[in-house]
């Protein structure tokens, strides 16, 4: 009986973070779904790293544009959202567009056209390229809510962000695990990066001081099938 | 030597070699004198002897009588000598240069490492030395410079030394193909291959000669007499205990705390004793141990790898010396470099393999009229079998075998690179002279065309890297479509990456004041010496541990830096992992299960030993010499399978994995396993033997090769194993870059990236070279998936099956491992899952 109630909790339900009162359902792939406007927040998809890398003499694997895109047409499916809104650095570069292979670019192109798509610019990004349609915005706001690439220092209330590539690493019967998360004390949050090949900065790390004062908040961290809310205080630095 | 002189000295030295002979009351060794004719007759030739039977002398004896009598003109390199260790470089130099003094020749030696300034380096390709000493990697480097043909036109000698500990690896395989690339640079040179007795010589002469495109080449052999055989002791168990009773040899563990006062009382009665142990770790523990024992506050020194340089320099001097007494130390004194009057060896845990016991035993006693000495001390009841079985095969003279090595894929996408940074290379060419190296005889062509293509622009299916490649056409002639590197950058990219040893990510230790978080005023603390990245990730602020002699107390990382105080508490409170990172030999592995099966050969063994096998045959059976005996029988609510393949640690890890895939497909529900060295527990919710009778589940069926098909794949697919292994491919293969110091980039950063490319690369283009020749590398290595393959093949029909009302005694050992040992992989999800079920009222909270 136990474990059947464990099981619906861990594989039906979508965890659930509000911020100022909002709720997002958040999801294993690094996606935050908005349910009350059906929108779909993501952040740092940082497209064609791995030429921006080839560019420089590391001939990473050319696939993470596509294995960024169908994990995101995966959750497209999945939400059927009104509208994605991407949090910046979206474009690993700003040559970004001109390596990418011509089908990547057609299937990004795909996935902007069929719904509302907004452009945050990003440090990366300050210009994404207009190509693939949506609207290019510094900033967006929705009720309460704030979405912008650069997190604020406190009191920022309402913000959504990505920028840092949130991850946290906390110890479970002596075994560590690292993974990327959402950072949120209840008033913001900041997403995980979403891109295949984006690492992880530790929320314990002295950039997230200004954010996220104190241990008073939590990291929601990936795992393969659902996000698990840790508190801070929990949490280990690296 | 002291054997008294001829009365005239061979004619085949020159008078002033003779002389010198003379004066040292030596005379020259018949090997010496054959390696001497077969230079002069222009043959490369293979050296086998013992330690101290003058080895490095017998190599480079006809180098300096041809320099002495063939002054060079000009500054060039004469002779190239190889050694696997730059501190063994250095010693050989040292060596050499008194007979050098001594007969007063005029004949410039040099070493060239890792530690050799700038200048020195600059200055010694325009003005190179006669006889030179480096390493695998430096002769890589000098290999990729414009100027290679020039500065190794006039090369006649090449001295590879400790041939059979270089040959059989990575290390190996870039060194090969060094030597191919000198095959055509210097066509005349002549090699030498200095080694100890190996079981199969041939595949040594193989490695030494360019191999033809048909046939095969061997070099010359010249055998040395073997020295006095080695006595060799047995430490069966410890001192009685206080209460006089008597002392129990272990069942399981690997401390050998049991024997360690005996180990003291043997330094006690000699004047220089090694301790060797199998790992970093382990060295720690027994000198802290010895330590504990030293009444007579003996010199007792501690040695490994990952200490201070400036300490392993100290231990090493003091060594030199004769100022010590003992020293504790792991594999970094294995090879040949004289550390003085040793006089006897001991090895702590099972040698693991026949060869490296002889080895080490080599280090004892560099006189060769005399018996080496050498106490093992074996840990637990399997490993007095398995000592038992080195014995026996030291005594013989008995070697491993060596499995014949395919050349590394990520090792020749390196020297690709190197060949494209030293002058433009036609394909078809530098694949015939691929192919001339050994290890690299079976390498297709069409392989061979992938690794180039990796090299230029990634390999990829999907071709978009072109306008990035790192090797072009050769665009200084018209038509010209030899393959050059295209940039200074990626020349310079290269010579940064040379090399086939990727370190695990290390982290140094520092010790700071109790109660600083941090070291005052950025002064630091006293810095200890470096430690694994993975070891110190399970430690949380106020645990203990061992390190370079301390029990210490972790207080945190900054930056790549683990704070420790020393703690004041008695016994570390994390226990480190004491198996052996070299798994059981194959060979040992056969004269155990042969001992187990003959009765006869107990006779040798220690009452408790022998009884514990005969209890064994009395309330099950003993595993016959080829057969494979598979206990079933119940503990507590749970069903246990145990098997005993005696085929090392890493290839039950891998049969376990495989084994549990299945038995959970038949309905076994299997809850978990242990693999120890010697046999793998599973264990079930259902008895597997059971089923076996009902014909639900065959154990011919349960252990048929075809698990290393699709069940492998499966488990591959899904396991994180891999991950590290593709690190270190990917850095060989000069993907992603090594860390440098001062680099900002930390190891576990490094790590974390390779992990998203594998993933993404495993995805999506599954049979991509680099992912082949990272399944090569698990296969020979971490999963050492070619000897469960052998294994099954080898039980096929053989399956010996007990069921049994409770546990057999060989099981007790594997069994009390239980809960030991932790069980990485797949385990993570669950465990994640584990915080949140902890924490779901304070995540409701939060809604």
């Amino acid at each position: 009986m136990q474990t059947l109630r464990e099981k619906h909790f861990h594989l039906e339900t979508q965890p659930t973070l509000a911020v100022c009162g909002v709720a997002f359902d958040l999801t294993p792939e690094g996606a935050a779904f908005l349910a009350a406007e059906r929108l779909l927040v993501v952040a740092d998809l940082h497209l064609e790293k791995g030429s921006a890398y080839a560019a420089r003499g590391i001939a990473l694997p050319p696939y993470d544009t596509r294995a960024t895109l169908a994990r995101l047409e995966d959750l497209i499916a999945r939400f059927r959202p009104r509208a994605v809104v991407a949090l910046g650095d979206s474009f690993h570069d700003a040559r970004a567009d001109s390596r990418m292979a011509p089908e990547d670019a057609a299937h990004l192109a795909r996935l902007t056209r069929t719904r509302d798509w907004i452009w945050i610019a990003g440090n990366h990004d300050p210009a994404p390229p207009p190509q693939f349609g949506g609207e290019i915005m510094e900033e967006f706001h929705l009720g309460p809510l704030t979405f912008r690439h650069e997190p604020r220092a406190a009191p920022a209330t309402g913000e959504v962000a990505g920028h840092l590539h949130p991850c946290a690493a906390v110890r479970v019967r002596g075994r560590r695990l690292r993974r990327r998360c959402y950072a949120s004390d209840g008033t913001r949050m900041v997403l995980p990066a979403f891109g295949a090949y984006a690492g992880g900065l530790n929320v314990l790390d002295c950039a997230f001081d200004d954010l996220l004062p104190g241990l008073d908040f939590h990291a929601w961290m990936m795992g393969g099938r659902t996000v698990v809310p840790v508190a801070a205080r929990r949490l280990e630095v690296d | 030597m002291t054997a008294p002189l001829p009365a005239q000295a061979p004619a085949v030295l020159p008078p002033a070699f003779a002389r010198w002979f003379a004066t040292r009351g030596w005379r020259p060794r018949a090997h010496q004198l054959a390696l001497l004719d077969l230079a002069r007759a222009g043959q490369s030739a293979l050296l086998i002897a013992p330690t101290g039977a003058g080895k490095t002398l017998a190599g480079f004896l006809p180098s300096l009588v041809d320099l002495a009598e063939n002054p060079p003109a000009a500054p060039a390199l004469h002779t190239l000598y190889i050694s696997p260790l730059k501190a063994l470089a250095v010693d050989v130099k040292r060596n050499l240069e008194i007979p050098i003094a001594e007969m007063g020749l005029d004949i410039a030696i040099e070493t060239r490492t890792g530690d050799t300034p700038q200048n020195r380096r600059l200055r010694q390709r325009h003005t190179p030395p006669s006889i030179l000493m480096t390493t695998p990697e430096q002769l890589a480097l000098l290999l990729s410079y414009s100027d290679a043909p020039k500065f190794f036109a006039a090369l006649s000698c090449i001295v590879l030394d400790e041939l059979h500990a270089l040959a059989n690896s990575k290390r190996g395989d870039l060194l090969s193909l060094g030597l191919a690339r000198l095959a055509r640079l210097a066509p005349a040179a002549r090699r030498v291959g200095l080694s100890a007795t190996v079981a199969e010589p041939d595949a040594l002469r193989r490695y030494l000669m360019p191999q033809p495109p048909e046939g095969e080449s061997l070099a010359e052999i010249v055998v040395a007499p073997p020295g006095a055989a080695p006595e060799i002791g047995i430490v069966a168990m410890g001192l009685p205990d206080e209460e006089g009773g008597e002392a129990r040899i272990p069942w399981s563990g690997h401390s050998a705390r049991h024997a360690l006062p005996a180990v003291y009382e043997a330094i006690r009665q000699n004047r220089i004793v090694l301790v060797f142990v199998n790992t970093r770790s382990q060295a720690e523990f027994v000198f802290q141990e010895l330590w504990r024992l030293n009444d007579d506050a003996l010199p007792i020194a501690l040695h490994h790898g990952s200490l201070a340089a400036e300490a392993r320099r100290k231990v090493e001097a003091a060594m030199s010396a004769g100022t010590l007494r003992a020293v504790v130390c792991t594999s970094t004194l294995d090879l040949g470099i004289d550390w003085g009057e040793v006089d006897l060896v001991v090895n702590m845990g099972a040698p693991k393999g026949a060869s490296r016991l002889l080895q080490r035993i080599g280090r004892a006693n560099h006189r060769l009229d005399e018996p080496s000495r050498a106490l093992l001390v074996p840990a637990n009841r399997f490993e007095v079998l398995e000592c038992e079985a080195a014995r026996a095969a030291a005594f013989e003279g008995a070697q491993d075998g060596m499995v014949a090595r395919q050349g590394a894929l990520d090792v020749l996408a390196q020297h690709i690179l190197g060949c494209g940074c030293s002058q433009p290379f036609d394909p078809g060419d530098l694949y015939a002279e691929v192919r001339s190296a050994a290890p690299y005889r079976a390498l297709t062509r069409d392989d061979f065309d992938r690794v180039v293509d990796f090299v230029a622009t990634g390999g990829y299916a999907l071709k978009s890297y072109d306008r990035f490649a790192r090797l072009r056409p050769n665009a200084k002639l018209e038509g010209d479509m030899r393959l050059r590197a295209s940039s200074p950058a990626v020349v310079q990219q290269y010579r940064m990456n040379v090399g086939t040893i990727v370190e695990a990510p290390m982290l140094k230790v520092r010790m700071i004041r109790r109660g600083g978080r941090r070291p005052v005023g950025g002064m630091g603390g006293r810095y200890l010496g470096e430690i694994e990245e993975y070891f110190i990730d399970q430690l949380s602020p106020g645990d203990t541990f061992l390190f370079a002699g301390h029990i210490l107390r972790f207080e945190g990382l900054a930056e790549t830096e683990a704070l420790v105080t020393k703690s004041q508490s008695g016994e570390p409170m994390i226990p480190s992992y004491y198996g052996g990172k070299f798994p059981l030999s194959t060979y040992l592995a056969a004269r155990v299960r042969r001992m187990l099966a003959h009765k006869p050969e107990w006779r040798h063994l220690p009452p408790q030993v022998r009884e514990w096998l005969e209890m064994q045959s009395w309330r099950s059976v003993l595993p016959g010499e080829n057969d494979l005996l598979v206990e079933c029988f119940p503990r507590g609510d749970k069903y246990y399978l145990v098997c005993y393949p005696f085929e090392g640690r890493l290839a039950h890890q891998t049969l376990g994995m495989l084994l549990t895939r299945r038995l959970d497909r038949a309905g076994a529900r299997p809850m978990g396993f242990v693999a120890s060295e010697y046999a793998l527990a599973i264990w079930c919710l259902r008895d597997p033997g059971l089923m076996h009778e009902r014909h639900e589940l065959p154990l011919g069926e349960l252990f048929a090769q075809d698990m290393l098909g699709d069940d492998l794949d499966a488990w591959l697919a899904e396991s994180s194993l891999l991950k590290r292994t593709f690190r270190d491919c990917a850095i060989i293969a000069g993907l992603i870059e090594r860390r440098y110091p001062g680099h900002e980039k930390s190891g576990r950063q490094v790590t974390f990236s390779s992990d998203l490319i594998y993933n993404v690369l495993r995805e999506h283009e599954p049979d991509h070279i680099l992912l082949r020749a990272t399944f090569n590398d698990a296969a020979t290595g971490l999963l050492d998936i070619a000897r469960v393959a052998a294994m099954l093949k080898r039980i096929r029909g053989r399956i010996v099956l007990k069921r049994l009302d409770r546990v057999s005694p060989l099981a007790v050992p594997v069994l009390l491992d239980i809960g030991k040992v932790q069980v990485d992989g797949e385990a993570s999800e669950a465990l994640l899952s584990e915080a949140a079920d902890k924490l779901i009222e304070e995540a409701t909270r939060l809604v």
